[in-house]
């Protein structure tokens, strides 16, 4: 005990405060029918598993409360977890539900909860927040050189931009865009913290699954006059347009 | 520098231990000092092969524990005085091979053998794992048909991100293909992939065709690696694949049907 003591007075202190930022994802909430939730979250845990795998995360409750719905926020936060995800916050929360989440150990985010009633500001721009926390780490490209195999998965903060092909059993990810100048024949998955601009290119099209921010199509969904061809792909109105290029 | 090559392939029963034991082979009668490693702790299978099942004292994992020293351990093969045989343990699990040991095993082997070659067991398990762990080249073996191409794609992916050389971000694994138990006319058939389909699936660099022959199962009855056969399409095929990986430029062969009168008549393709 004294000689740790000792040692610690000649070293510098223990512990020490920084500030830093994370991105975390956040889940925005637009209904309050907690089956719905449950469904429609697993589905999309299910467009990229590993990602997800113990995923730190925030809900928002601002739209849901700006619309007067309540929600059993003890319900959400066991959906939640009970999905493999680690719920490390709530944003834009009523007062009681704010306490309900204390009580779980769940901290509150101020965020723009002060911000409730600018309700015009917010229609021109959904989710303003989400979009602004990702722009953060949305600046580096990642390059890959050699295939990504069967079994592998890539993760890219930005653009990510493989000189290879991709093949069946592979996942890739992109916070960004994706550019694959090979085939693609695995799960290709833009925008994945939920750039709906992003677009995903590849030069021969055979993949197993393709997604922009969340909006999916699987190999069966893919028509014939697209496949094995030079295509991008990108969101209009939530549908995958697929075209040549 | 010693090198050491992993004969691998994620599915089962696809030629691994043919395919060592046929190489090895063919690098010793090359005049390299080769070591053979039957990475198969449990069913031990290529003491058979190389015909040395009745002189196995000590084992691999005997080395590992320091029950034996790897010269005790180590069988000269009756054909040729540069290739030694590290036969695997059939009484012992997976578990008896550690990282560590297997990596202090190498190191030792290194200073005296030019080439190390390791046969893999199948699947992507812990035997699989620590054969390719510390090699430089793999020899990937593949059948063609879809789930040995895909289950070598995985093997692949392990080799380009869970290897020594890739944990320590050196120069890659360097990665060929062997196609096995090749059978053209039942490509032309349709009953099996080309070797065409095979390399856009896994564009690799092919070092060579291995035929399906009746002489490998007559090698391996006999204890001896089918290389050694040197009548036989296999035995040529394994030996052209010596030589490309030695450097030498051997244009392929045994990837055209072999026509019959009628074939030979009217043409084929
Ligand atoms: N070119 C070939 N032509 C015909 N039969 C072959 C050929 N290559 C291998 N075989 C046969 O296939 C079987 C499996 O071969 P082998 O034991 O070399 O495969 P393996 O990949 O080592 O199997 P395991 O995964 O069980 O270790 C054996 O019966 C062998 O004789
Ligand atoms: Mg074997």
């Amino acid at each position: 005990m004294s000689t740790d003591s000792q040692q610690n007075a000649h070293h510098s202190p223990t512990l020490e405060f920084k500030s830093s930022t994370f991105s975390v994802p956040v889940l925005v909430l637009a209904s309050n029918d907690v089956i719905t939730i449950e469904q429609q979250l697993q589905e999309k845990i299910h467009l990229a598993p590993e990602f997800f795998k113990n995923s730190p995360l925030v809900f928002d409750l601002q739209e849901l409360n700006s619309l007067d719905l309540d929600i059993d926020v003890t319900e959400l936060i066991n959906i939640i977890r009970k999905l493999g995800l680690l719920p490390i916050g709530i944003r834009g929360g009523a007062a009681q539900q704010n306490q309900q989440a204390l009580e779980l150990g769940i901290p509150i985010h101020s965020g723009y909860s002060t911000a409730v009633s600018s309700g015009t500001q917010k229609q021109q721009t959904p989710e303003p927040e989400a979009t602004t926390e990702l722009q953060v780490i949305a600046a580096t490209n990642t390059l890959i050189t050699h295939p990504v195999r069967s079994g592998q998965r890539i993760y890219a903060a930005g653009d990510l931009i493989i000189l290879a092909q991709v093949s069946a059993g592979a996942e890739i990810l992109a916070e960004g865009n994706i550019h694959v100048y090979g085939s693609l024949r695995g799960r290709a998955l833009a925008g994945v913290q939920g750039n709906t601009e992003a677009r995903i290119f590849c030069s021969d099209l055979q993949a197993e699954l393709i997604s922009i921010a969340g909006n999916y199509k699987i190999s069966e969904d893919l028509n014939g006059a697209v496949l094995n061809q030079p295509v991008q792909i990108y969101l209009q109105n939530h549908t995958l347009v697929i075209k040549d290029i | 520098m010693a090198r050491i090559i992993v004969v691998t392939s994620g599915k089962g029963g696809v030629g691994k231990t043919t395919t060592s034991a046929a190489i090895a082979m063919g690098l010793a009668k090359k005049g390299h000092k080769t070591a053979v490693i039957d990475f198969d702790v449990g069913l031990r299978n290529l003491d058979l092969i190389m015909g040395c099942e009745r002189r196995v004292v000590y084992d691999f994992v005997n080395v590992i524990n320091g029950e034996a020293t790897l010269n005790q351990a180590l069988i000269r093969d009756k054909n040729c005085n540069l290739l030694y045989i590290l036969p695997a343990s059939q009484t012992r699990d997976k578990d008896a091979l550690s990282q560590e040991g297997v990596g202090k095993i190498l190191d030792e082997l290194k200073k005296d053998f030019k080439y190390i070659v390791c046969d893999s067991p199948a699947g992507i398990e812990k035997g699989a794992h620590l054969a390719m762990y510390f090699a430089d080249d793999a020899f990937i073996v593949t059948n063609p048909e879809v789930s040995s191409v895909r289950d070598s794609d995985r093997m692949l992916g392990i080799l380009s991100s869970k290897s020594r050389r890739a944990e320590q971000n050196e120069e890659p694994i360097r990665e060929y293909l062997l196609l096995s138990r090749y059978s053209p006319d039942r490509v032309k058939l349709g009953e099996m992939l080309s070797v065409d389909d095979v390399q856009e699936i896994l564009s690799l660099h092919l070092l060579g065709v291995i035929p399906e022959s009746k002489s490998v199962l007559n090698a391996s009855n006999s204890g001896t690696p089918v290389i050694l056969d040197e009548k036989s399409d296999a035995g040529q095929a394994y030996a052209d694949i010596v030589a490309r990986y030695l450097g030498e430029d051997r244009p392929h062969r045994f990837i055209d049907e072999k026509k019959g009168l009628f074939g030979k008549l009217f043409g084929g393709k």
